[in-house]
């Protein structure tokens, strides 16, 4: 049993710094830092430098244009990745679809859709949840009529993360309305220029306009454009949502947070002193590093094992559980932390738009809106309740 | 022992809840926000027609002499609708300040017309290095030929966009606390207005004047006395607009489980999630006694009051806390929405815990006073 960090890791680690340290762009690096929104053409930027570097694909096989990084590596370059406040790189794309395309895809599939998203050529974005189907995914609605050579795609997509931007979007439709529940439903990948398609912001309570509604009515998707057989896309959406999972726990992000709440409660006077010299919040950060280190073992834990051949299973669903909620109870105390300075919603500085706040009311901006924005950690990617049923049926038998 | 309201009380509080559901729908509550303006709003002048205004204040000055219980209810609608409209920091908190500190003139000027409903008052005392901390202001004043300077800059100054004077806290030359009143258009007074992210009106506010000698309302030992009873007087408030805000949520919470299906059944009928309401149910129903604790012990001793009104500050700080965000888990993506009528509560309860010291500040009160407090 050793948990230390190998010398060819530690090596890995060094090499990502430098190249953090050489290739984030300034600018790009304060929005993260200060929370503020990225615009489509930032997270694109920087998506390409990473793609020169070779590094924009972790999650593939090499002769895709993958990196061959064992998962202990993957997890060192996210972790440096969030400290470095390098921009988050938008996974429907290169972790989600791509993927899936790689698995269940034609040949001729691949040859187009994954250089087009290795140089950021397209944006995709996910037609997974309806309005009546969330946790219950597979209740989905969207339905998927034969018309020789094509499909034609009628329903309603919700909670269509950044679509705004996209120009692509892979889609679960229901082909056979007859079979039960999982059987009827293929994987569309669907060009969001066709005609039909129609996508309206849903504004956030923090708001961000950061999801979006999508309607289909008459789309027309080349049949081609089905990724494995009809009927099948329950298990490519299976697929996705096991696949790369070792990351769910946000670890890299936790541990970010968790620095930045101390700045903060260094920085903020309480009865005459720091706020961190107060033994009852200083509790509270104290809890919540505790959690962390747990957190971080049992995610190495699960990295080693997925190192040495297992697939993570409903590991997986611990992860999401614990990291979510401990990102929650980050972001609360950092709220917390700032008091009174926590309540400005300074809408424009947050959308990049305004420099004329003071140094300690931008530090502060962001606290609040990440703090509500933060809630849909425990919602999204089956919610944190469905997790705990898998947990409860897959590990426990119960 | 007796928790009934009497018949003036149950009159009140039916007139508000009334006043609150015809006025402030969600619809009607947006329409009130965009057109914020500085004059008073059409539902304002209602509150003065109907004596809301006048409550909470003494007769000797005008007012209807309500007590903590007459506001408790005020405010419990006021949380239960969103109402977005200064009560406690335009009217109630200044003006306590206003009617025990000015004198004649300054109450003529100042308290009748915000009695009547005619302008709104604020209290500036937040600075960036004060977080909860009201009497140690960097702020000066410093005297010269009868004339008070006052430089310093104050931050989040809740309802400051529509005040037509603020009442301003200040370190005098001898380190003493005082408090200026100032009128908005002063010279050398320059705002910038921001909204907060629970639709709350807010400035942050460069001060550099000069003021008569009769600005000053108060200082040192008497304006701290003030201070801690209006202070105590809003923490309760507060507590209370944070029920009302807490039983909607909890209501809207309640029905949403019931009509969502999921996997062919309510969600409703989930065991876990039934769990889940009924905890939401038992921390709103023991904040309330909170509220109550808090609202019946604004005229104990000053000490007895503080630490009570202290612990049911923090208690339901974090009682609302776990409603706002449950009823968001609960609600699922709907939560998360702008238009969803959730969501809004649970910003309010969230962040109406960084108002006049939050969980955390109030907390650290009653541990000090742990093993002194009777």
């Amino acid at each position: 049993m050793n948990l230390q960090f190998t010398t060819a890791e530690n090596a890995f680690r060094d090499e990502v710094r430098t190249f953090l340290a050489e290739a984030l762009p300034s600018d790009i690096q304060n929005k993260v830092r200060l929370g503020q929104r990225l615009s489509a053409e930032e997270h694109v930027r920087w998506q390409n430098r990473l793609n020169e570097r070779g590094w924009l694909a972790p999650g593939w096989p090499v002769e895709h244009g993958g990196t061959g990084w064992s998962p202990v590596e993957k997890y060192i370059f996210e972790e440096e990745c969030a400290a470095a406040h390098a921009p988050t790189i938008v996974p429907f794309g290169v972790n989600m679809v791509a993927p899936v395309i790689i698995r269940f895809g034609s040949e001729d599939q691949k040859r187009f859709y994954l250089p087009r998203i290795l140089n950021n050529t397209d944006w995709w974005c996910q037609g997974y949840s309806e309005p009546g189907a969330g946790s219950d995914l597979a209740s989905l609605k969207t339905r998927a009529e034969r018309d020789g050579d094509y499909y034609i795609v009628n329903g309603q997509k919700t909670w269509t993360t950044l679509g705004q931007h996209a120009n692509q979007m892979f889609c679960l439709v229901r082909t056979d309305s007859q079979a039960k529940k999982q059987a009827g439903i293929s994987f569309l990948l669907i060009d969001m220029n066709t005609p039909g398609i129609t996508v309206r912001p849903i504004i956030t309570l923090d708001g961000a306009h950061e999801v979006n509604e999508v309607f289909l009515d008459d789309v027309r998707v080349p049949v081609k454009n089905r990724v494995g057989d009809e009927g099948e896309g329950w298990t490519c959406a299976k697929f996705l949502l096991t696949h790369e999972r070792t990351g769910i726990a946000g670890l890299g992000h936790a541990k970010q947070a968790l620095r930045h709440l101390k700045d903060v409660a260094r920085r903020q006077p309480h009865r005459g002193r720091a706020l961190i010299e107060s033994w009852s919040f200083r509790e509270q950060i104290a809890r919540a590093e505790l959690e962390l280190m747990a957190l971080e073992v049992t995610n190495l834990r699960v990295l080693a094992a997925a190192r040495d051949g297992g697939a993570p299973g409903a590991e997986s669903s611990l992860l999401k559980i614990r990291g979510s909620e401990l990102r929650q109870r980050l972001s609360d105390l950092t709220r917390r932390a700032l008091g009174p300075q926590a309540l400005p919603f300074f809408a424009d500085f947050l959308a990049g738009n305004d420099d004329s706040l003071d140094e300690e009311q931008a530090f502060a901006a962001a606290a609040s809106t990440q703090y509500f924005n933060r809630r849909k950690l425990s919602i999204y990617g089956g919610a944190n309740e469905i997790q705990k049923n898998i947990v409860a049926k897959t590990i426990l038998g119960m | 022992m007796d928790f009934s309201l009497s018949d003036e009380q149950r009159m009140l509080d039916e007139t508000v809840s009334r006043l609150v559901a015809d006025r402030c729908n969600p619809e009607q509550r947006r329409a009130l926000i965009n057109e914020r303006s500085t004059s008073p709003s059409p539902l304002w002048r209602t509150f003065a027609e109907l004596g809301l205004l006048a409550m909470p204040f003494s007769e000797a000055v005008g007012g209807l002499g309500g007590d903590g219980i007459d506001m408790m209810l005020i405010m419990q609608s006021l949380g239960r609708g969103l109402v977005p409209e200064a009560y406690l920091d335009g009217l109630v908190i200044p003006g306590m300040l206003l009617a025990r500190l000015g004198d004649d003139a300054q109450r003529d000027r100042w308290l009748i017309p915000l009695l009547e409903g005619q302008h709104q008052l604020a209290l500036a005392w937040h600075e960036a290095s004060s977080r909860y901390e009201i009497n140690t202001p960097t702020t000066c004043a410093t005297r010269s030929d009868n004339r008070w300077k006052l430089q310093g800059r104050k931050q989040v100054v809740l309802n400051a966009p529509n005040a037509a004077a603020l009442l301003v806290t200040a370190r005098l030359d001898d380190d003493v606390l005082g408090l200026f009143l100032v009128p908005s258009e002063s010279e050398g007074l320059r705002r910038r207005d921001y909204a907060t992210l629970d639709d709350q009106y807010a400035s942050d506010i460069d001060i550099d004047f000069t003021l008569p000698a009769s600005a000053l309302l108060a200082s040192g030992e008497n304006l701290r006395t003030a201070l801690d009873e209006a202070l105590a007087m809003g923490r309760a408030a507060l507590c209370a607009e944070a029920v009302g805000a807490m039983e909607r949520a909890c209501e809207q919470t309640l029905d949403y489980l019931k009509e969502r299906q999921q996997f062919g059944t309510p969600l409703s009928r989930q065991q876990a999630l039934q769990h889940r309401m009924v905890d939401m149910y038992l921390h709103l129903e023991q904040a309330r006694s909170m509220a109550i604790l808090a609202a019946t012990s604004l005229t104990l001793p000053d000490e007895q009051r503080d630490y009570r009104v202290a612990a049911a500050k923090a208690y339901i700080g974090e009682a609302a806390q776990f409603v706002a965000e449950q009823a968001i888990q609960l609600h699922g993506g709907m939560g998360m929405t702008e238009e969803c009528s959730v969501a809004h509560y649970a910003k309010r309860l969230i962040l109406i815990d960084h108002a006049l010291g939050d969980r955390d500040y109030h907390l650290d009160t009653v541990i000090a006073r742990l093993d002194t407090a009777a």
